[in-house]
């Protein structure tokens, strides 16, 4: 089963995204929505978090919500993949299951 | 009436969840009883004076242009916790430049945001009178 896991919580205000990172196995995906982009970026104390995981996770970030916060896509992780709604939908039928974490 | 020191703390990003913009539509509120106002911006809170925001795609009303009016309505203590910043990988370059023209000083335009210790935090917090917490 390739599960799609949503995180929409910033990382720095919950545990959403570390606990969705370390329940994901090799070829999940993890897909950060809402105040959960602040996790994609460069340089936080949870940066650490997201790019030990990359390599066994995808991780796409929703490019509306990165503009939304004024966060320039220039200071995302190397190897997130920015997406916007429809890519989002993509993600969602090109796995077998979604998972919240909210 | 005399007048009371109010402190608005602020510590959730914005869009995610409806306090941020609460809070900035009760500051401009309270700004009409001209009491002593002090906003403080931590944690999480320290996202809403991001600067480049653009809420078109989401839908959302991109509220923070509105920031920049709190010095038109003296308010021009604005707080912003450095070690807040630092967890985040932001500098004050990444904020929006909050000014005010300082009316004992030929009306001067000034910076109204001032980057504090979480010690310096804590201070401010136990001086004021009225917390209202977002």
């Amino acid at each position: 089963m390739s599960q799609l896991h949503t995180v929409n919580k910033s990382p720095l205000d919950r545990n959403a995204l570390e606990s969705a990172i370390q329940h994901a196995t090799k070829g999940n995906a993890v897909l950060m929505i809402e105040d959960g982009v602040y996790g994609a970026m460069q340089g936080t104390q949870k940066s650490a978090i997201v790019s030990d995981a990359i390599g066994d996770i995808s991780f796409y970030v929703m490019g509306p919500d990165l503009k939304a916060r004024g966060i320039d896509e220039a200071r995302i992780i190397d190897g997130i993949k920015v997406v916007d709604y429809s890519g989002f939908v993509e993600l969602v039928a090109k796995h077998d299951a979604t998972q919240s974490w909210l | 009436m005399s007048t009371k020191k109010f402190l608005y703390v602020n510590r959730k990003a914005p869009y995610g969840t409806i306090y941020a913009l609460e809070s900035l539509e009760v500051v401009l509120i309270g700004a009409a009883f001209e009491q002593d106002v002090s906003l403080a911006f931590l944690d999480d809170g320290v996202y809403q004076l991001a600067k480049g925001q653009s809420t078109e795609e989401v839908g959302m009303k991109n509220f923070s242009p509105t920031y920049r009016a709190l010095g038109d309505y003296d308010v021009n203590k604005i707080y912003v916790e450095q070690e807040s910043l630092d967890a985040r990988g932001l500098t004050l370059d990444d904020l929006q430049p909050l000014t005010y023209e300082d009316e004992d000083d030929d009306w001067a335009e000034k910076d109204s945001i001032k980057v504090v210790s979480t010690a310096e935090m804590a201070e401010i917090m136990e001086q004021s009178d009225v917390v209202m917490s977002f």
